[in-house]
């Protein structure tokens, strides 16, 4: 009886969760089957939900605004200033959590704080300091600018992360009179590399989908698919099949991104503060 | 000697990221406060002079800014309302043992990879345009006139949106807290002749009040600065009826040229965060010294 119970429940359970889960996933599932449709199947009434998989949106969308270009673009940047971040970043993270001293809470907490700084707050002499040097609709300005934003959070991920390594390790391999730079490259690397494979994937997601600086400091040469698609916003024409594949590009690589961090996606989201 | 070899070592690691993000904190702000207190327009480049408190009391007046703070203070508390509540909800589900559970957990989190330009325009063309949208569909299907959505409720159509987005992150954030509350507390309370709601209040709420707290505060940073959702879907409109704090001094700024006035905004802006920041940093502190 008791079981039949628990089987019941258990079913019930798995319907309204599949139900709620198909109703959040439908807007994505829905753009990708309306990338193949033709456009006026796109808006045909009633909807088709089947689409009869062609591919011309995509070869259209390609021929008519380059759309690889932003591909690249997108590539570039957050691949770029995601490396650049960690390089900067792994010795602070490691000097901080092999070598804390007093202040390093007050550093860790400080390096955060500048995260807190809304964007707008310097939007204008941003922009006036890439008109002035010449960053304006470049990819290098970008990526320094995406790699100063995601620092404190790649700071704080690679530390919590270090922060697990036994130190033990670390001595035993000083005995042996290891010095520092093998000690970094032998000993602590390896036990690292995991937490710094979620590093660089939480935080090409984060770069990847950034939407300020990309959208007002690109025009149309260095611009990310972010501000590509945001083109999309102004002419109101019925183009949804082509408006859906350039979204399924721009989505899809993302996308697979994150099914593969989603573990690891909590804790470089909330600072460590929830495991 | 070994100890301080290796502090100054330390020191020297930890000193480009330092360095890189004090001139990053201090270099734009210092910027943006300077350029608050002149007259500086872009389209006439060789007039800047002093303004005093001018471009503050224009900003602070200015009956676009009153509705913008109103439009953020919705936008933040919508949202928080929506995902919050829907994400503990959700979170309480997922937990139950159910078939698919790995699957279900990828489709729900997928809306929190798709970036902010996308999303919205997602939502404005196939789902909430009046004419062919599903939303409009579904609404014919009942007999029902399709709602406007930009047009007729604009700030509630990009909360709608943006809650979709932060939804799963909150669900993730609190379906992790809720499966490190051990077992045996649930079932000790069970034992109790704890009921359902009796277990939910005064134990499953109290074990995630932290990961709530951190799931508004770490949500209301991202939500102040909301930016492409209202750029793609309204513009702002219809009048300022959707535009936030962030669209405004965007809109000073690039649109109007306006260094002066954008720059007080700007700076109104760090303001608020700060206030809520001050907050997160507790919160994620008190972490460090557990």
């Amino acid at each position: 009886m008791a079981r039949a119970v628990t089987m019941q429940r258990k079913l019930a359970f798995t319907a309204l969760a599949w139900m709620v889960a198909f109703v959040l996933f439908f807007p994505i599932l829905w753009t990708i089957l309306t990338s193949f449709k033709p456009e006026a199947q796109a808006i045909a009434s009633p909807p088709v939900i089947i689409p009869s998989w062609t591919f011309e949106n995509y070869i259209e969308v390609q021929a008519r605004s380059d759309y690889f270009r932003h591909f690249f673009n997108s590539v570039w940047i957050s691949v770029g200033s995601t490396l650049i971040a960690l390089l900067i970043a792994i010795p602070a993270a490691w000097a901080m959590a092999f070598t804390p001293t007093p202040k390093t809470k007050d550093v860790l907490m400080w390096m955060l704080s500048t995260k807190m700084m809304p964007a707008v707050g310097v939007l204008v002499p941003m922009y006036l300091l890439f008109r002035d040097f010449g960053l304006l609709d470049t990819v290098w300005g970008l990526t320094m600018v995406l790699t100063l934003i995601n620092l404190p959070i790649v700071i704080w991920m690679l530390y919590t992360y270090f922060r697990e390594i036994p130190v033990d390790i670390l001595e035993a391999a000083r005995m042996d009179g290891a010095v520092l730079w093998k000690e970094l490259v032998y000993v602590l690397v390896p036990m690292a590399v995991p937490g710094i494979a979620s590093t660089l994937l939480l935080n090409i997601i984060l770069a990847w989908n950034e939407a300020f600086w990309t959208i007002n400091l690109t025009a149309s040469k260095a611009a990310p698919l972010t501000a590509f698609i945001s083109s999309f916003s102004s002419p109101q024409g019925l183009f949804w099949a082509k408006l859906s594949a350039a979204s399924t590009l721009a989505i899809a690589p993302i996308l697979v991104l994150g099914w593969l961090s989603q573990k690891q996606l909590v804790r470089g989201l909330t600072f460590g503060a929830v495991k | 000697m070994a100890t301080q070899h290796s502090r100054a070592l330390a020191r020297f690691m930890m000193a480009p990221s330092v360095v890189l993000l004090l001139i990053w904190m201090i270099v734009p702000l210092a910027l943006t406060l300077w350029f608050s207190f002149q007259n500086y327009n872009l389209l006439n480049p060789g007039m800047q002079s002093f303004a005093g408190l001018f471009n503050y009391e224009y900003f602070l007046t200015d009956p676009a800014f009153i509705q913008s703070i109103t439009n953020t203070l919705l936008l933040v508390g919508g949202v928080l309302l929506i995902t919050v509540i829907g994400g503990i909800l959700l979170a309480l589900l997922l937990d139950q043992p159910i078939f698919g559970q790995s699957i279900i957990r990828i489709l729900v989190i997928s809306p929190f990879f798709i970036m902010p330009p996308v999303a919205a325009l997602i939502w404005k063309n196939m789902l909430m345009h009046p004419g062919y949208g599903i939303f409009a569909r579904i609404a014919e299907f009942f007999g029902q006139t399709p709602v406007d959505w930009f047009a007729q409720v604009p700030l509630f159509s990009i909360i709608l949106i943006v809650a979709w987005q932060w939804l799963p992150f909150a669900t993730l954030i609190l379906l992790t807290a809720l499966q490190s509350l051990s077992e045996e507390q649930k079932e000790a309370a069970e034992m109790d002749g704890a009921n359902a709601l009796n277990r939910f209040i005064y134990i499953i709420l109290p074990h995630l009040a932290r990961a709530i707290t951190v799931v508004i505060l770490i949500q209301t940073i991202f939500l102040l600065g909301i930016f492409a959702e209202v750029l793609v879907t309204t513009n702002g409109g219809p009048g300022y009826n959707s535009t936030n704090l962030a669209f405004l001094v965007y809109r000073t700024a690039l649109l109007s040229f306006d260094v002066g006035g954008a720059s007080a905004g700007g700076v109104i802006a760090v303001i608020l965060a700060n206030i809520v920041a001050i907050f997160l940093m507790r919160a994620v502190g008190k972490n460090l010294d557990a």
